[in-house]
């Protein structure tokens, strides 16, 4: 068995570690990088720092990444002001409510999320109901669309992460101790009091949870942005795909990814993994303790 | 509060699945009750083609990740600390939370190393399936680990002191015990697969164009009601999946309850 996961540990390890070696030491003309240049025979290790120039040089990328962090960062904020109280409707349903209702936040994720960001480009075009919706509120002037513009794109990607959000905070909400609640209630405390006080630390884990799993891969997003987005909605996900796939430039986009993994992911996984150890470390000590 | 959440998730869906049965020829004009778009795309062989390319890619991906990704959440579960347990733990997150772009570029990247090496694979649907059995692999094993490790492993141990080997251990005991888990599994690596547009993306090669890519495409071009058709089919499609899976599981789970009280 052990044996079986490492097997299917390596292929990943090596890709992780391609996507750092060929930015770092390639940088050949043609579109094939190549690991280790030789000449004669020799084997020599090149090491080229023009990418990582390249990408700090030019605001391009800098603005792509601000931008993605934007949209990322608005959209999870998005996720939680409508994920949470969704997640707390379902964690204090009655039981076989709360079964359907699981089952009704994870049936949209189930279907492409490529067909989901498409079915919005019919509400969000300029005759569709969202555009005409706001409209007639005055917000915007009739026959202009909400599609490709910035709002778009928030309105994507909190409506493709949704579950995303949801899910972790119903599994904290629904482990969450409601005679809590009551207690707070016994005690004098509004029900925004306790809230504030009792139940919204209490979730702070799924908070954090939901927030890591809309956050991350909605700065990486592509589709999203691509198809909703204007012009200017500039992700770093779509600069890397457009080095990539228009200008072939394979060693850049290789180097963007690398900025990518340095700059959000890494922090992140590291800081979780921490974070895990931490938890077994109280635990045991709690364990001792007892 | 909770019902406006729900229309948000819903309404972009339901409003794609009444349009796919309008007769007119734009996409978001109501033309009167018509199956014209069905017939246009089963006339579509593109689609068609691409349809059943990504299907083979879903059920063989999805499969080798259940393999996998079963033995990998054994690990995690039930062989306590070994060397390289939290290696493989962080490993395991890594590719969840990553995004896709950089996930598509670096197999692309390792899949042209090899190539240049060993002149395999050759890339197409081989390099997208490899792909993809490293993405899905990862959700198999969250959704393994999280089964074993809140069932009890007294049954293995049990079945372990009474003398049966390890190996007749896993397929007698543990394996039944975790069906539900790899079904669960299985259905979620299948529709990953089917969805993914940007890895498989990069990991294609001339000829392998797959569904959503196509979609995607199409999509760019502007808005094609014979899409709206498909979606509508998928929906429709993955919604008897799941709740087929969820009666599934909800019946033996009550049979279990029943066999233990």
């Amino acid at each position: 068995m052990l044996w079986l996961a490492l097997f299917f540990c390596v292929p990943f390890l090596i890709v992780l570690k391609i996507s750092f070696a060929q930015s770092v030491f390639g940088q050949v003309p043609p579109y094939t990088p190549l690991l280790e240049t030789a000449e004669n025979g020799a084997t020599t290790l090149r090491l080229h720092a023009a990418n990582y120039a390249a990408l700090l040089a030019d605001p391009l990328y800098v603005a792509a990444y601000l931008k993605s962090l934007l949209f990322a960062g608005v959209s999870t904020l998005c996720c939680l002001l409508l994920g949470y109280p969704i997640a707390y409707g379902i964690a204090r349903a009655p039981r076989l409510w709360r079964l359907l209702l699981l089952v009704l936040v994870i049936l949209p994720f189930w279907t492409s999320s490529l067909l989901r960001t498409y079915a919005l480009i019919g509400l969000l075009r300029a005759n569709g109901w969202l555009s005409q919706t706001l409209a007639g509120l005055g917000v915007l002037e009739p026959g202009q669309a909400v599609l490709h513009s910035n709002l778009a794109v928030y309105i994507g990607i909190t409506y493709n992460y949704l579950p995303f959000m949801i899910l972790p905070l119903a599994a904290t909400l629904i482990r969450l101790d409601f005679t809590l609640l009551e207690a707070a209630a016994d005690l004098g405390a509004k029900p925004w009091q306790a809230f504030r006080r009792v139940t919204l630390p209490l979730s702070f884990p799924g908070i954090l949870a939901g927030s890591l799993l809309v956050f991350i891969p909605a700065v990486g997003e592509f589709v999203i942005p691509d198809v909703l987005g204007g012009p200017d909605a500039l992700t770093i996900g779509r600069v890397l795909w457009t080095e990539f796939f228009t200008n072939r430039d394979w060693p850049l986009s290789a180097a963007i990814a690398v900025a990518m993994l340095l700059l959000i992911v890494l922090p992140t996984l590291l800081f979780e993994y921490i974070e895990n150890r931490v938890d077994k470390g109280r635990r045991v000590a709690r364990e001792a303790q007892s | 509060m909770m019902a406006l959440g729900y229309a948000f998730l819903y309404l972009p869906i339901v409003s794609v699945i009444v349009y796919s049965f309008s007769g007119s020829d734009r996409a978001t004009t109501w033309g009167g009750f018509s199956l014209q778009w069905y017939a246009a795309l089963a006339r579509n062989e593109q689609i068609l083609e691409a349809a059943q390319r990504s299907l083979i890619i879903a059920a063989i991906s999805a499969t080798a990740a259940v393999a996998l990704g079963t033995a990998s959440g054994l690990a995690l579960s039930r062989f306590g600390k070994f060397p390289g347990r939290g290696i493989l733990s962080l490993m395991n997150s890594a590719p969840m939370v990553m995004p896709d772009v950089m996930l598509g570029l670096s197999s692309l990247l390792l899949f042209v190393g090899l190539q240049q090496l060993f002149g395999w694979p050759e890339r197409g649907m081989t390099t997208i399936t490899l792909a993809h059995i490293t993405l899905t692999a990862c959700y198999v094993t969250v959704v393994v680990r999280s089964r074993m490790t809140s069932m009890d492993a007294s049954l293995e141990e049990a079945a372990m002191d009474l003398g049966a080997k390890p190996w007749r251990v896993f397929f007698v005991i543990t394996l039944p015990l975790i069906a539900p888990a790899l079904l669960a599994g299985w259905l979620l690596a299948f529709t990953l697969s089917l969805d993914d547009l940007v890895i498989a993306s990069f990991a294609s090669g001339p000829g392998s164009t797959t569904l959503p890519m196509l979609v995607y495409s199409k999509v760019k071009l502007g808005v094609t009601p014979e899409i709206n058709a498909l979606t509508t089919i998928i929906v429709v499609l993955v919604a008897i999946g799941v709740s087929v899976a969820g009666v599934l599981m909800h019946r033996r789970e009550r049979k279990l309850a029943r066999s233990e009280s």
